[in-house]
């Protein structure tokens, strides 16, 4: 077999494709659920009752889609110059240090100042911990993948030090968590008593900011071409180095901004559970959203419904809750074939 | 002087290799990918399957021997997967690496509370035990420390030589090699580069795997969530270290097993002074450390993540 590019692509094959990507990715799924011995269809419709059949249950995927929203941008960000950050991760969560360690009574400042404050801060510091393999790629060509990946253990054993250590709440009973933020560091809810919160729309905003950059700016251009060809950039004129030290800072800050609105908008402190992958799973947001600033937006609350319909359902029917994790692997592994089948045509000789 | 003390002791060595082994699986796996001119970041989740496949064979009954093979025809068909959608397809072996990582690890985790739904100790087998190979055993300190491992710490020497064999000395080696380096080449002398490269893929991903089993079948009796901790990351580091080289990977795995074991004393000595945090970093710390040296000089095979597409250029 063999493939071949395909002249033009029509609009058919460019909506059909990823709608059968999606439905084989259901398909392993429903096998998968059919081993537990329960039904496939109950368990979706479970799934889609506990994502959004209720208020309750939407305002909660939208919550779990913020996280994603972010990390999801890093990674597109990212991999659209080429720039392979694995380490959404770390980047995550040395923003939510940078958060708790300016948050929780360091900086008493009145609310409309110190949020801003605490998102440059953790922009900051998830800008510096992408800065380093990206410095190691472009100075000594060091491969950024492995880098930004062991980075990631580095930076939860040091939140882990952190937590045990100089951060660690006095008031805590022993666990490894840091204190509360004070009151004027917490991102206001969006609706009263539910747990949606301001983190939404920032990440909403960031999505588009990152849309505006791609498009209307230079940066924007001169990502996308060393994304393209380097080497071609670089005949062109545009200074390679320094477009990937850029991008670094935009995709590690983004996720920074993460670990900050789930510790100021969420949990109100920093704990080891912070983030249950979503620095990984941002990666799947950016795949399945073709990289597009604003389909990472819909790829993530479309991931985060899977994450939370898979944890309702587990609750009601016994289906391991890991079941999410598998749908979420499988749908990125079939979504980037489909996407490659838009261009080419298989020839079997 | 007591953390000099320790260099000299045979139960430093004896750790030193047997955490090496799993990673000599790994990184030979790795490498053979590589060296194809396949990138397989798929290892980190295939040591998790292996983990789990073999660890799961053995505990349904099945004699421990059996568990390595499982671990490795289950390692063998995840890099049928990879291989299949990066070489035929020639998806982006990062994005797809990453994909196959989660998904082999997902589907370890589904599988092992869809049969084991509320545990609360994880279920224990009766791991490999040591084999002492007689005579040379009672070498003082070298003996103890070499001769005194379990079979598939032997293994993953005797893997070492057959892999060092199979690239160097037999034609498929050179298949693999030219395939990596210079795919049309390959193709005019008659070669098929996609056969060659699935092919070398599946193998890899079966030492993995088989990488993975030792976790579960031989350091420990069980199989606990995130268990791998990163050992599959840590073998595509040793790949660069090691140049691509058998031999050299191995001794990247020693190494890094040697530190490991001093960490973990020193982590007995020191640990009123520094925190335990800090000795877990060193692994990680010194892989990127050796990454940096080594990437200066690092010969990639030249083909490396480029698909290939007949008639293409």
């Amino acid at each position: 077999m063999r493939l071949e590019p395909r002249e033009q692509r029509s609009p058919a094959i460019l909506i059909l494709y990823p709608g059968l990507a999606l439905l084989a990715s259901v398909i392993v799924c429903a096998a998968l659920v059919m081993l537990s011995g329960a039904s496939p269809l109950s368990v979706f419709g479970l799934m889609v009752k506990g994502a959004a059949g209720t208020t309750f249950a939407f305002l909660e995927t939208l919550t779990r889609a913020t996280p994603l929203i972010f990390t999801g941008l890093a990674a597109a960000v990212a991999f659209r110059a080429k720039l392979w950050n694995i380490g959404g991760e770390a980047q995550l969560y040395i923003g939510a240090v940078m958060t708790v360690v300016l948050g929780t009574g360091f900086l008493p400042l009145p609310q409309p100042i110190l949020i801003p404050v605490l998102m440059l801060a953790a922009m900051l510091g998830g800008a510096m911990v992408l800065s380093i393999p990206t410095f190691l790629k472009t100075r000594f060509g060091v491969d950024e993948v492995v880098t930004t990946l062991l980075l990631n253990f580095i930076a939860i054993l040091f939140v882990s030090m952190l937590l045990e250590g100089v951060l660690k709440d006095p008031t805590g009973l022993g666990w490894p968590q840091s204190k509360k933020v004070i009151a004027e560091a917490q991102l206001p809810k969006l609706i009263q008593g539910k747990r949606l919160h301001f983190g939404f729309v920032v990440a909403i905003a960031a999505a588009i900011a990152v849309w505006i950059i791609d498009r209307q700016s230079t940066l924007g251009y001169e990502m996308r071409a060393v994304g393209h060809s380097p080497k071609a950039a670089s005949f062109a004129g545009i200074p390679v180095n320094r477009v990937l030290a850029k991008t670094a800072l935009l995709s590690g800050g983004l996720a920074g901004l993460a670990g900050m609105s789930e510790v100021t908008g969420l949990k109100g402190n920093l704990t080891l559970d912070l983030s249950p992958g979503f620095g990984y799973t941002g990666i799947v947001v950016a795949m399945l959203a073709l990289m597009h600033p604003l389909g990472v937006i819909a790829a993530a609350i479309f991931v985060a419904a899977v994450f939370v319909g898979a944890d309702a359902m587990s609750r009601t029917a016994g289906v391991p809750s890991y079941i999410a994790h598998v749908m979420v692997a499988t749908s990125l592994l079939t979504m980037v074939s489909a996407i490659m089948l838009t261009r080419y045509r298989v020839r079997w000789r | 002087m007591e953390a000099v003390e320790i260099l000299f002791t045979a139960s430093l060595w004896a750790a030193a290799i047997r955490i090496a082994s799993p990673l000599i699986f790994g990184t030979l796996g790795e490498l053979i990918c590589e060296r194809a001119g396949v990138l397989n970041l798929g290892i980190e989740g295939i040591m998790t399957a292996g983990a789990f496949a073999g660890w799961l064979t053995v505990f349904l009954g099945g004699d421990l021997w059996l568990g390595v093979a499982v671990a490795a025809m289950v390692g063998a068909l995840f890099g049928l997967l990879h291989g299949f959608l990066v070489v035929p397809l020639g998806l982006s072996q990062h994005v797809t690496g990453i994909g196959i990582t989660l998904l082999a690890t997902s589907l370890s985790y589904y599988s092992y509370r869809l049969i084991f739904p509320s545990v609360t100790s994880p279920p224990k087998i009766e791991p490999f035990q040591p084999w002492p190979i007689p005579f040379v055993s009672d070498i003082p300190v070298i003996g103890e420390a070499l001769f005194r491992q379990t079979p598939l710490t032997y293994l993953a020497f005797v893997a070492v030589l057959l892999v060092a064999w199979l690239l160097y000395k037999t034609p498929i080696g050179l298949a693999i090699r030219t395939v990596g380096e210079n795919p049309s080449a390959a193709e005019a002398q008659g070669v098929d580069v996609t056969l060659v490269r699935m092919g070398a893929v599946m193998l890899g991903s079966a030492l993995m795997g088989i990488g993975g089993s030792f976790i579960t079948l031989s350091a420990f009796n069980s199989f606990f969530f995130e268990m791998m901790n990163g050992r599959g990351w840590i073998c595509v580091a040793l790949v660069v270290f090691g140049s691509w080289r058998p031999g050299k990977a191995l001794a990247g795995a020693l190494l890094f097993g040697a530190f490991d074991a001093y960490q973990l004393r020193l982590q007995q000595l020191a640990g009123a002074y520094v925190p335990y945090q800090v000795f877990l970093m060193l692994p990680f710390i010194l892989s990127i450390i050796a990454l940096i040296i080594m990437s200066r000089r690092a010969a990639y095979p030249r083909a490396l993540m480029v698909p290939y597409r007949k008639g293409e250029r």
